[in-house]
């Protein structure tokens, strides 16, 4: 099922003389969702994902705008004909039912022609529980599960009555970071196996990257970029963008350009066709550093850290926004952790500019 | 751990004293004399020791116009209240503008004198030579005929001393409701609400399994608090409540100890033991049924 986003809108009222001005949740969200796809909605804490995701779902109505599942519109339609199922935060699971009646309850609710008999509703239980694994849990109740297992329920009760859409709330944000990792590739494989679009929401970066086939970037309300996680986070639009997307994060300097150079400090870095002069922010990931000796940019080292497969470089330099910058390399380049300082190279694709008033990426030509 | 046992034992020590004392003992006190045959409480004397004061009270037509009165009364009032206190609840949590305000009113009967609202009720429903009290003359303006509900038949009396016993147990019920019901997570509405659930299913299926606890523990002190029903009566009736025929059990104890026939302890404490019986079966079989259907 295909779900188009026009325009929408999500305002709330202020509240009373303490909060009087009016917040705006979803700020003019404009968006087609391809059928059959996980799309990820992405942002820090207030961003509006919740708030679209429950517009989706009906449980708020837009302050203006329309949804389209395919080709009905279904702005006005109360949640329970929307077809849609939602997987909350904390599960929402029925505490005084067990598993079995948890899952067959959205099947319940079924009136007129949909009524199902008890053993169809039984065969369908069967089937969603098998789809996420829990068919040894079917007479437990809620309380007696771990927090993987009640969330597998979640699931299954979400997709019991075969929505057109499911939509998941941060579905894995109260699991233990093993657990985590698991159930992400579990919901990525249910989805896939089921073929129905998914909406999921996070403040997880890593979560969205690692199984989504398109992320959705918000702030504030607004959409910052829309695209498959790899071009998003190769290619950030604005500095929050980069600043959001990937683990280490991302390495913030204060440089300028001259003469389509690039400057940090006293180090001319990088060569910067095409980008006019002046200050910028310049962000550079984690591994858009190589360990030369005669390289262009001076850090005071602080220590490296091994982790194994990579070697990552704690340094500082005076051009830093932040107090260190941390980049990886791979294992074969030796530090001496003695050493007093370390000089890079940088690698030009992994090097973003952003304008100092809004924010915005610079482009800049790269010279092969 | 064995030294924290006896630290904790010598903070529960003043407790266990007062419990002891003011609780326990009278208890003890109570059953012995219950036993003790024309106990005298000046002269610390009694006849013999036996089951005669068992005898006597359960023959004793006045002892059992108070059982029925008292019997009719609970079964009466506790489920009219707990059940008309839910609905109120529930309306009262569904409404936006002015929740407080409705809570606060609804809340005022509850700090309300029982005596002061006795009179009310009596300038309600008595019957004098020069008012036959409003319930009366709005009985009137509906062609029926005047009734005298405090002096007058049987049922119109049982139907007054009911109505003020629901109203006054009511705000505490719908205080304990209310905010039982506000302790249900919002996401549960949201779920059932997402998956098509009718109101009806929502009300049965969630809320009200989610607030059973505290409905059950509604149901417990309810049952407990009509059967030491008194001064309702007292308020309604007068203190002569034997002459009325609307006596109550815990009436008719005070009423062997200091009314009018007063002065016969062994006979009060025997109907006590008897009220302590039945309170405490009652309890036993709601504490049992509670046990199978408050599921969690």
């Amino acid at each position: 099922m295909k779900i188009t986003l026009e325009h929408l809108t999500k305002k709330f009222p202020g509240r009373g003389r303490k909060n009087p001005t009016e917040v705006i949740a979803v700020d003019d969200f404009d968006f087609e969702i391809p059928d059959g796809r996980l799309v990820g909605l992405l942002g820090p804490s207030g961003c509006g994902k919740s708030t679209t995701l429950n517009l989706i779902c009906g449980l708020l109505k837009p302050t203006s705008g329309k949804i389209f599942f395919g080709e009905d519109d279904v702005t006005d339609l109360a949640p329970e004909h929307r077809g849609v199922g939602l997987v909350f935060q904390n599960y929402a699971l029925y505490p005084h039912l067990t598993v079995r009646q948890n899952i067959q309850f959205p099947l319940e609710n079924l009136k007129g022609a949909d009524k199902l008999s008890k053993q169809e509703m039984a065969d369908r239980v069967l089937e969603a529980a098998g789809l996420v694994q829990i068919e040894a849990l079917l007479d437990r109740k809620p309380g007696e599960l771990s927090g993987g297992q009640q969330q597998r329920v979640a699931i299954a009760r979400a997709l019991v009555k075969m929505p057109r859409v499911l939509l998941l709330d941060e579905p894995l944000s109260n699991l233990d970071a093993r657990l985590r990792l698991q159930t992400r590739e579990e919901i990525r494989r249910i989805q896939k196996q089921t073929g129905i679009t998914t909406i999921f929401v996070t403040h997880d970066q890593d979560e969205a990257m690692s199984i989504s086939d398109l992320i959705v970037v918000m702030k504030d309300g607004v959409v910052q970029q829309i695209g498959k996680p790899q071009e998003v986070y190769d290619n950030p639009v604005n500095l929050f963008v980069a600043k959001f997307l990937g683990t280490p994060p991302i390495n913030l300097f204060s440089g300028r350009v001259k003469d389509e150079m690039l400057y940090l400090g006293e180090d001319q870095v990088l060569s910067v066709k095409d980008a006019p002069d002046g200050e910028v922010y310049v962000g550079i990931r984690p591994e858009g550093f190589l360990l030369r000796e005669d390289g262009a940019m001076h850090c005071q080292l602080v220590r490296p850290e091994v982790m194994g497969r990579d070697v990552s470089i704690v340094s500082t330099h005076e051009a830093s926004e932040n107090p260190t910058i941390r980049s990886i390399i791979q294992a074969e380049n030796h530090v001496d952790p003695e050493a007093s300082h370390v000089q890079f190279d940088l690698r030009p694709r992994k090097v973003f500019l952003f304008s100092k008033t809004d924010e915005k990426r610079i482009p800049f030509r790269i010279e092969e | 751990m064995e030294k924290n046992n006896a630290r904790g034992f010598l903070y529960l020590i003043p407790a266990f004293l007062f419990l002891g004392a003011f609780l326990i003992y009278p208890l003890i006190d109570v059953f012995v004399y219950s036993f003790e045959e024309g106990y005298n409480f000046a002269s610390q004397t009694y006849f013999g020791v036996g089951t005669y004061n068992y005898s006597y009270v359960l023959h004793d037509p006045y002892f059992l116009q108070a059982v029925k009165n008292t019997l009719i009364l609970v079964i009466i009032t506790v489920p009219v209240s707990t059940g008309l206190a839910l609905l109120l609840s529930v309306a009262l949590s569904s409404i936006k503008p002015l929740q407080d305000l409705f809570q606060t009113i609804y809340f005022l009967p509850y700090v309300t004198n029982t005596l002061a609202v006795g009179l009310v009720f009596m300038i309600l429903f008595k019957k004098t030579a020069y008012s036959d009290g409003l319930v009366n003359l709005l009985i009137h303006a509906f062609g029926g005929s005047s009734v005298d509900f405090i002096d007058g038949p049987y049922w119109a009396k049982m139907f007054v001393l009911c109505f003020y016993t629901v109203w006054v147990v009511m705000p505490f019920k719908i205080l304990i409701l209310t905010s039982a019901l506000s302790s249900v997570n919002p996401m549960y509405y949201h779920a059932a609400r997402v998956d098509g659930t009718s109101r009806l299913r929502i009300f049965t299926k969630i809320t009200l399994p989610m607030i059973s606890p505290m409905l059950f523990y509604l149901v417990i002190t309810g049952f407990i608090g009509a059967f030491k029903a008194y001064s309702d009566a007292v308020a309604l009736f007068g203190v002569n409540l034997n002459a009325a025929g609307m006596n109550t059990i815990v009436g008719y104890v005070y009423d062997m100890l200091y009314g009018n026939s007063g002065g016969y302890p062994s006979y009060a404490s025997a109907a006590a033991i008897l009220l302590f019986i039945i309170v405490l079966t009652i309890t036993c079989i709601n504490l049992l049924v509670s046990k199978k259907h408050v599921t969690y």
